[in-house]
C-alpha cells in the first residue's frame, strides 16, 4: 500500500460520511429552513463538524493505544468481531434514534453529531487504517524503490500526529461534503429531492461495516 | 424489512404532500351500537371516483373480542420520519394502530400487500398497558420523531391522571409514560405539536369515570369537565404552561397545530360554553416565547321548539352545536368545523388565524333539523357531522356522524344511524356534497377517517 492512498482512503470515507443525511447536512438544512436564513446552516455546521470530529477521533485513539498494548493478531480480531458485530446488529435492528428537538445550540448540535457519528459507527470504518502493527516500519525492506513502501501507509508517523492527522484530513473531507450538500440543497434543490434521493445509505453503511471487519482478518 | 428509498407517502413538507396523489381507500372505525352483540371493525371504504365500487364498503376486519369501542386510529409512521434530528425514512407506513376506547386492547392492522384485506397482526392486551404504562382507555394516535404517540384518558381504575404513553414504531412493544413531569395536568384527551417549536400542546375531556356512562349533567353544570390546555416540553417531556379557557369552557377537544412547522400557533375546539351553549374555536399562539389563548370562532345554539329537543336539552330551548371535531388543511388555510348538535357543517379562511373568514356551511342531520343527505332526499337523518377528515390535496373532506356510544343515545334518543359522506372544496373556498357519495351501515355506527397515505391529521413536518 502505497503512502498516499490511506490518506486518501480516509478523506473519501469523510465524504461518504458527509453525504448521509442522518449525518448532519439535513438538520443544518431544517435549521436555516425553520430561521428561514441561510446563516442559519452556516452556523450549524462548526458544530456538527466538532462533533463528528470527537467521535471519530475518540475510536482512532482507542485503537491507536490498544496498538502499543494488544498483540497485533488479538487486535486484529477484536477489532474484526467489534466491526463485524456492530454492522450485523444495525442491519437487523435499528432501534429507532431518540433525539427530538430543533432548537439546538451549540453544544447541542455538537453532542447530536457525536451521538450520530457513533451510532452509525462511522469511527469504526476507519479502524482498518490503524491496525498495521508498530513493527512494520522496523521490517521495511532495505533496497526497496518506493520510500513509501509499507505495510500500513501509516507506520512512519508518531501516535499524536497520526491521530491528529487522521481526524483532520476525514474531517475535511467530511466538512467539505457536509458543506456542499447543505447549500446545494438549502439553495438550490430543495428537500423534495430527499424523496427521490434519499437511498438507503444506512444500508450499504452497515454492510460495508461487516464487510470491513471481515476484511480486516486477511490484512 | 426497511425499504431502499423513502416510503413514498413521506413528505418533507406540508406543502410538498398537498401535491401527493389522490387516496383510493378511507379506512374508517366502526363500533357495535349498544345493545348489539357484533364486535367491532375497521372498514375499508373505496373512494377512488375511477373505480365502479366507489362510495361502497370493500372491506373489514374483524376484532378479535366483543366490546372494544373503536374510536380513533392512526398510523405506525409517517412523514415526522424524516426530520432531520432522527431520520429513519426507509420504514414503510403499512400498520395502522387501531386502539379500542373502552376495552384499551391496541390492535395492530396490516394494510398491505391489498389494502382492502388488511390483518391484524398483532393484539396488545389492556393488562399489558396497563402494566407498562399505568394508563387506560387509548385514543390518539399520533406518528413522530421518537416513535407512536399515543394518549389515555385516564388511569386503569377509570380515575386520572390521563396522559401519553409511547409504542415503538417497529415492534409495537408498548415503551411506558412519556411524561417525566406532568406538573398540574389532570385530564387529558388530544395532542400535537410543533415539531419546530420543540413544544407539545394537549387538551382535557374527562376521566373515564366521567364520560362512560354517558355525559354527566351535575359534572358538566358544575364546570368538572376539561377547560384547560396544557403546553409541555416536547424533548424534555416536561410541563411547561397550563392555558385556561374559562370554568364556562367545557370540553377542550381536537387540537390542530399549524402544518408549516415555522408558524407557532394552532386551533383547539371547545364543545360548550355553561354560558349560552355556544361552541368556540381558541387559537393558541407564541407570542415572546410564552404560549397564549385567543378565542376566534363562536358558533351560537339555536333556538328550538323543546318538543323537537332530547330530555337533557328540553329546559334550555335550544340545540347547541356541541362542536365535536374541527381539522385544518395542509397549507394551514382552511379550518373545517363539525357541529355535531346543529348538524351544520363550516368551512373558515384561516389564512389570518386571528381573523377567521366563514367561507363555508353545508347542513346534515342535525338534533333537530335532521336535514337529509341530497342522494336520499327523502330520508331524515340523525347523528350530525362529527369526525372530520380531509384530504392531502385539501380539494375533498369526509366525514362520519356519531360521537361517542353512550353520548350519541342521550343526544340522539331514537337512534344516531350511520352514515359518512364526501364534500369537494373549491381551491378559493367553498363547499359542496358530492351527491353520490354517501355511505351508509345499518351495523356498525362509523367513527373516525383515515385516508390511505396519509391525510390532514396523520402527518407532522420537519420542513416548511
Amino acid at each position: 500500500m502505497s503512502g498516499f492512498w490511506p490518506w486518501l482512503a480516509i478523506f473519501g470515507l469523510g465524504i461518504f460520511h458527509g453525504i448521509n443525511p442522518a449525518m448532519g447536512w439535513l438538520f443544518a438544512v431544517a435549521l436555516g429552513l425553520q430561521e428561514q436564513k441561510r446563516a442559519a446552516v452556516l452556523r450549524a455546521l462548526p458544530p456538527i463538524v466538532l462533533g463528528h470530529a470527537l467521535s471519530i477521533g475518540l475510536i482512532i485513539a482507542a485503537v491507536l493505544v490498544a496498538r502499543i498494548s494488544l498483540p497485533h493478531r488479538a487486535l486484529k480480531i477484536a477489532a474484526a468481531a467489534i466491526l463485524f458485530a456492530f454492522g450485523l446488529y444495525r442491519l437487523f435492528r435499528s432501534r429507532h434514534p431518540n433525539w427530538v428537538g430543533m432548537r439546538v445550540g451549540f453544544g447541542d448540535l455538537t453532542l447530536w453529531s457525536f451521538i450520530m457519528a457513533s451510532a452509525h459507527g462511522a469511527g469504526l470504518m476507519l479502524v482498518p487504517f490503524f491496525l498495521g502493527s508498530p513493527a512494520a516500519q522496523f521490517t521495511h525492506q532495505v533496497g526497496s524503490h518506493n520510500r513509501h513502501e509499507h505495510v500500513s501507509g501509516f507506520a512512519n508517523f508518531s501516535t499524536p500526529s497520526l491521530l491528529t492527522a487522521s481526524v483532520a484530513v476525514h474531517t475535511l473531507g467530511y466538512l467539505l461534503m457536509t458543506a456542499l450538500v447543505a447549500i446545494l440543497v438549502y439553495e438550490k434543490l430543495g428537500v423534495g429531492m430527499l424523496r427521490r434521493a434519499w437511498f438507503n445509505i444506512d444500508l450499504v453503511w452497515m454492510l460495508a461495516l461487516t464487510f470491513t471487519g471481515g476484511f480486516i482478518l486477511f490484512l | 424489512m426497511p425499504l431502499l428509498k423513502p416510503d413514498p407517502t413521506f413528505y418533507p413538507s406540508p406543502r410538498l404532500a398537498m401535491q401527493a396523489p389522490p387516496e383510493r381507500y378511507a379506512f374508517v372505525a366502526a363500533l357495535n351500537p349498544p345493545g348489539n352483540k357484533l364486535h367491532d371493525a375497521l372498514l375499508v371504504v373505496d373512494v377512488d371516483p375511477e373505480s365502479r365500487s366507489c362510495g361502497q364498503q370493500v372491506g373489514e376486519v374483524t376484532m378479535p373480542q366483543f366490546g372494544d369501542e373503536l374510536h380513533h386510529f392512526g398510523w405506525n409512521a409517517c412523514s415526522s420520519a424524516l426530520c432531520p434530528y432522527a431520520p429513519h425514512p426507509h420504514v414503510e407506513r403499512r400498520y395502522l394502530v387501531v386502539p379500542g376506547l373502552r376495552s384499551s386492547r391496541i390492535h395492530i392492522i396490516d394494510t398491505k400487500p391489498n389494502p382492502r384485506k388488511p390483518k391484524i397482526v398483532k393484539v396488545i392486551e389492556p393488562e399489558e398497558v396497563f402494566a407498562r404504562t399505568n394508563y387506560s382507555r387509548p385514543h390518539t394516535i399520533h406518528c413522530g420523531p421518537e416513535g407512536i404517540y399515543v394518549s389515555a384518558l385516564g388511569a386503569p381504575n377509570g380515575d386520572g391522571p390521563g396522559g401519553i404513553f409511547m409504542l415503538d414504531c417497529e415492534t409495537f412493544e408498548v415503551l411506558g409514560q412519556w411524561e417525566v413531569n406532568r406538573g398540574p395536568q389532570f385530564l387529558h384527551y388530544d395532542f400535537w405539536w410543533h415539531l419546530g417549536f420543540d413544544t407539545l400542546l394537549s387538551s382535557e375531556w374527562g376521566t373515564p369515570n366521567m364520560i362512560e356512562n354517558g355525559l354527566q349533567p351535575d359534572l358538566l353544570l358544575g364546570s368538572k369537565y376539561g377547560h384547560q390546555m396544557h403546553v409541555w416540553d416536547l424533548r424534555r417531556r416536561r410541563h411547561v404552561q397550563a392555558l385556561d379557557l374559562g370554568n364556562e369552557q367545557q370540553m377542550v377537544l381536537e387540537m390542530r397545530p399549524a402544518h408549516d412547522p415555522t408558524k407557532a400557533y394552532g386551533f383547539v375546539g371547545v364543545v360548550v360554553s355553561l354560558k349560552d351553549l355556544s361552541a368556540s374555536v381558541w387559537l393558541w399562539h407564541r407570542s415572546n416565547s410564552a404560549w397564549d389563548l385567543k378565542k376566534v370562532i363562536e358558533v351560537p345554539a339555536e333556538p328550538a321548539d323543546p318538543e323537537k329537543l332530547p330530555p337533557m336539552l328540553k329546559d334550555f330551548k335550544a340545540v347547541p352545536p356541541l362542536m365535536s371535531d374541527i381539522n385544518l388543511s395542509l397549507d394551514d388555510k382552511f379550518l373545517y368545523v363539525s357541529c355535531w348538535g346543529t348538524g351544520e357543517f363550516l368551512q373558515y379562511d384561516v389564512s389570518d388565524p386571528f381573523n377567521p373568514k366563514k367561507t363555508g356551511s353545508v347542513r346534515i342531520g342535525g338534533i333537530v333539523n335532521r336535514t337529509p343527505h341530497p342522494k336520499k332526499p327523502d330520508q331524515p337523518l340523525a347523528g350530525g357531522p362529527q369526525m372530520v377528515e380531509v384530504s392531502r390535496d385539501a380539494k375533498r373532506i369526509y366525514f362520519t356522524n356519531s360521537l361517542y356510544a353512550a353520548w350519541d343515545e342521550q343526544f340522539y334518543p331514537d337512534g344516531v344511524g350511520s352514515w359518512m359522506v364526501k364534500l369537494d372544496a373549491g381551491r378559493d373556498g367553498g363547499i359542496a356534497f358530492d351527491e353520490d357519495f354517501f355511505v351508509e351501515s345499518n351495523d356498525y355506527r362509523v367513527h373516525q377517517v383515515r385516508l390511505e397515505g396519509g391525510d390532514s391529521s396523520s402527518d407532522s413536518f420537519c420542513f416548511p
